[in-house]
C-alpha cells in the first residue's frame, strides 16, 4: 500500500510538472506571428507519417539511420512494457499483462528484451561516434559544453533504462524458476537469460534487485520525462506536428510578403487604396518577428548538424551554421519566455535575436541553395529565419552590404544586377 | 543569329501570338558567355519549329537576386511591371534560360498575380526528345566521353527537375557520371542567394574550388549545367585548377546544339 502511495504521489507530480514546462514550451512558439498552415490537410498527414514515423529522411546515411532505428522502434514499442509497469505500480500487481495475454505475452516479453539490447548497443555506438570517433558533424562552434553534454546525457540515461530493464528482469526470471512468492511463470528472457548467472542466488536478494531495477526504471523514465523540455530530446514529441506543419510549396519558393505588396500596389497605382494591414517590421529582429511555424522548428531541432554538414558556406570555412540559426532561435526564444515569466508579458530586454545570437556575416553568408532544409529529417527550415533577417537588415535599416546596393541601384535603373543599359538588352542577338 | 529573333512586340504589331515566350533573362542578355546559351536555346527552337517570340527590350531582370537579397519592395517592383509586360501580351507559356527566372516565375509570380506555365529550358529539350523532335546526330559526337551533371539548385532541389537535364545527355551515347554530390545532395556552385554579386564571407576556401573537387573525382571532361550563374562559377573554378584544355563547362542547350551540328 505505501509503495502504491508512493508510486501515485511521483506519478502525478511528474506529469504535472512535465505538463506545466510542455505548456511554456506551447505558449513561447505560440509568440511568434501567425502563419496559416492549415491548406492540404490529407497531404500533411501523408507527410508526417512519411517523414516521423516512417523516417524518410534518415535513409541518407544508412548507419545512423539503422541505429535511429533501433532507439525509435525500441522506444515506442517498449513503451507497452512502461503501461504495464505503470498497471503494476498503480494497483500493486505484477506483470499485470501476463494474466490477460497467456503464450502471446512470453513473445512480448522477448520482443521488448530484444529490442531494449538493440536500444542499449545502439546508444553505446552514438557514444563512440560522439566522443571516441569525434564525428565531425557533432563538432562546430554551436557544440559547446551543453549541448555536447546534452547528447552524452541522453544516450547515457537510454543505456541505464535499458540494463535496469534487463537485470530486472533477469532477477524476475531467477525468481520465477525458485517458484518464489507472487513471481509466477510468466514472459520469456531471451536477453536477460545471460545476465541471470550473474545475479545472486538468495531469493531475498533476488528481490532487492528486482524491486531497485524496477523502481529505477519507472523512475527513470518520469525524469527523463521531465528532462525532454529542456533537452534538444523534444524532438521526439515535435517531430510529429512539425512534419505536419511543413512547408509544401516548392523549396524555391520563398514567402510573399503582403505587406510589401499593398505598398507596391499603391506606389505603381496611385487611385489603390490599401487595406489597412497590421503595423509591424519588416522581416526580423527578434524572435517574436518569427512565424509559430519558426519557432517550433527551434524546439524540434535536435542538433544532429545534417544541415550544417551540407552547407556550402559551412564546407568552405564561412561562419554559417544552420544548426547554429536554429540552436540561436531556441535560446532567444527560451530567454524571451524566461523574463515573461519573471518580469511580466511588457519586458524587454536590450538583446535581439540579430546580433545578440547571429551576426550578419553569418546571414550574408548563405546561397540560399537549400541544402539545410533537404538534409532535415524533420522538416525544419532554417533558410527562412536567414531570409526573413535579411530582409529587415536590407528594408528597415538599408544596412546590405555595399556589393549588393549596387545591384539593387542597377536592377532599379537599368532592369539588370549589372551596370548595362536596358536599351542594350536585345544585342546578343545581333552577333554570332 | 542567321535567321531572325521575333520580339513579342513585332509579332503584335503583325497580330500574330507566339506558342511560346522564351525569357531570357539578365545572364542570358548581357554575359558574354551566357549569350551564346541564349542563341543556342534560339537555334534549337527554330530547328524543332516551335513559334516562339522574346521580349527584347521590354524585358527586365525578374527580381530574384533583390528578393534572396533581402530586397522584398525591389523585387516587388520588378515583379509587377513584368507581369504588367507578359499579360500585356497576353502570353500563356514560358520557356526560361536560368533556373533562378524560372523559379522566379513560376512560384513566386503568382501571389502577385502572374500566372504563367513556365519551363525551363532542359524540360523544353526533354519534351522535344520525348516527341522524338530532338535527336543527337549530325553534329560533334560525345560518344564515350565522361559527362557530369551539375544539379543547379533552384532547379534541383527548388522544383525537384532532376531527370529533365539528365534526359539531355543521355541520348548522347556519353558515359554520364554522377558526381559524389549530384541530384538531392548537390553543392551550390556559390553564386545563389545573391552570392553572384558580392564577394563571398571570409573561409578557407571559394564554393566553386570545393566543387571542382568533386568534378575531378568523377573524371568527367565535361560539366554540363542550365544555369548561367553556374557556368560563370565553373569557367573560373576550372580555371583555378589550369584544367581549361582538359575539363569543358557546357550548357545543356549548347550540348545539344553540338551534337545536332546546328
Amino acid at each position: 500500500m505505501i509503495s502504491q502511495a508512493i508510486f501515485i504521489i511521483i506519478l502525478a507530480a511528474a506529469v504535472y510538472l512535465f505538463w506545466k514546462n510542455a505548456a511554456k514550451i506551447r505558449r513561447n512558439i505560440l509568440l511568434g506571428r501567425d502563419a496559416d498552415y492549415s491548406d492540404r490537410p490529407s497531404e500533411r498527414w501523408a507527410t508526417m507519417a512519411r517523414v516521423a514515423l516512417g523516417q524518410s529522411k534518415m535513409t541518407k546515411r544508412p548507419v545512423a539511420a539503422i541505429l535511429h532505428i533501433f532507439v525509435y522502434v525500441g522506444f515506442v514499442i517498449i513503451n507497452i512494457e512502461v503501461m504495464e509497469i505503470l498497471i503494476d505500480g498503480l494497483f500493486g500487481s505484477h506483470r499485470v499483462f501476463s494474466k490477460y495475454l497467456g503464450g502471446f505475452y512470453g513473445l512480448l516479453i522477448g520482443g521488448f528484451e530484444v529490442l531494449a539490447l538493440l536500444v542499449l548497443v545502439s546508444c553505446a555506438i552514438f557514444l563512440v561516434r560522439r566522443n571516441v570517433l569525434r564525428l565531425k558533424r557533432f563538432t562546430g562552434q554551436e557544440m559547446t559544453a551543453w549541448p555536447k553534454s546534452d547528447a552524452n546525457y541522453i544516450l547515457i540515461t537510454e543505456i541505464l533504462l535499458m540494463a535496469a530493464f534487463l537485470t530486472m528482469n533477469a532477477a524476475d526470471y531467477k525468481l520465477q524458476a525458485l517458484h518464489y512468492s507472487h513471481y509466477l511463470q510468466a514472459g520469456s528472457f531471451p536477453v536477460s537469460g545471460f545476465i541471470a548467472p550473474l545475479l545472486p542466488s538468495a531469493a531475498s536478494a533476488l528481490v532487492v534487485v528486482e524491486r531497485v531495477c524496477w523502481w529505477f526504471h519507472i523512475i527513470g523514465i518520469l525524469a527523463f520525462l521531465n528532462y525532454l523540455p529542456y533537452s534538444k530530446h523534444f524532438h521526439i514529441l515535435l517531430a510529429f506536428p512539425n512534419t505536419y506543419y511543413s512547408r509544401l510549396q516548392p523549396k524555391g519558393q520563398f514567402t510573399n510578403m503582403d505587406s510589401v505588396t499593398n505598398e507596391v500596389k499603391a506606389m505603381l497605382d496611385p487611385s489603390f487604396v490599401p487595406e489597412p494591414a497590421e503595423v509591424s517590421r519588416f522581416g526580423v529582429k527578434d524572435v517574436t518577428d518569427l512565424t509559430w511555424k519558426n519557432l517550433m522548428d527551434a524546439y524540434t531541432c535536435t542538433e544532429c548538424g545534417r544541415c550544417t554538414s551540407v552547407c556550402p558556406a559551412n564546407i568552405t570555412g564561412k561562419k554559417l551554421s544552420p544548426r547554429k540559426i536554429m540552436m540561436d532561435t531556441r535560446d532567444r526564444i527560451t530567454e524571451v519566455g524566461n523574463n515573461i515569466d519573471k518580469h511580466g508579458k511588457d519586458h524587454t530586454d536590450d538583446k535581439t535575436l540579430l546580433d545578440t545570437y547571429i551576426t550578419r556575416e553569418e546571414l550574408w553568408a548563405c546561397t540560399t541553395c537549400n541544402a539545410c532544409v533537404e538534409a532535415c529529417p524533420v522538416n525544419i527550415n532554417p533558410l527562412e529565419i536567414i531570409t526573413e533577417m535579411r530582409r529587415y537588415v536590407v528594408m528597415e535599416e538599408s544596412q546590405a552590404p555595399a556589393s549588393l546596393n549596387n545591384m539593387f541601384g542597377n536592377m532599379e535603373n537599368n532592369g539588370a544586377p549589372w551596370k548595362y543599359s536596358q536599351a542594350d538588352r536585345f544585342n546578343w542577338a545581333e552577333k554570332e | 543569329m542567321e535567321q531572325k529573333i521575333p520580339t513579342m512586340a513585332q509579332m503584335a504589331a503583325e497580330g500574330k501570338e507566339p506558342e511560346i515566350l522564351f525569357w531570357v533573362g539578365c545572364a542570358g542578355s548581357f554575359d558574354e558567355r551566357a549569350q551564346r546559351i541564349t542563341r543556342d536555346i534560339c537555334k534549337i527552337l527554330q530547328h524543332v519549329g516551335i513559334s516562339f517570340a522574346v521580349l527584347g527590350t521590354e524585358e527586365s531582370c525578374t527580381g530574384d537576386p533583390a528578393k534572396r537579397a533581402g530586397n522584398e519592395f525591389l523585387f516587388q517592383m520588378q515583379a509587377m511591371m513584368n507581369i504588367q509586360v507578359l499579360d500585356g501580351y497576353n502570353i500563356k507559356k514560358i520557356v526560361t534560360g536560368c533556373p533562378h527566372c524560372f523559379n522566379t516565375i513560376r512560384n513566386e509570380y503568382p501571389a502577385l498575380g502572374g500566372n504563367y506555365e513556365v519551363i525551363h529550358h532542359s524540360q523544353l529539350i526533354q519534351q522535344l526528345i520525348d516527341e522524338g523532335k530532338l535527336k543527337a546526330e549530325g553534329g560533334e559526337s560525345f560518344k564515350g566521353r565522361k559527362i557530369t551533371f551539375h544539379d543547379p539548385c533552384y532547379l534541383g532541389r527548388g522544383n525537384n527537375v532532376y531527370e529533365a537535364p539528365r534526359r539531355a545527355l543521355e541520348i548522347l551515347d556519353a558515359d554520364l557520371v554522377e558526381m559524389k554530390r549530384c541530384k538531392s545532395n548537390g553543392l551550390c556552385c556559390g553564386a545563389g542567394g545573391a552570392q553572384m554579386f558580392k564577394e563571398p564571407e571570409p573561409g578557407k576556401k571559394d564554393i566553386n574550388d570545393e566543387r571542382m573537387l568533386d568534378v575531378l573525382e568523377a573524371k568527367a571532361s565535361v560539366i554540363a549545367s542550365g544555369c548561367p550563374f553556374c557556368m560563370t562559377m565553373f569557367t573560373d573554378g576550372v580555371k583555378h585548377i589550369e584544367k581549361e584544355q582538359e575539363i569543358k563547362v557546357l550548357d545543356i542547350a549548347e550540348i545539344t546544339v553540338k551534337a545536332n551540328g546546328l
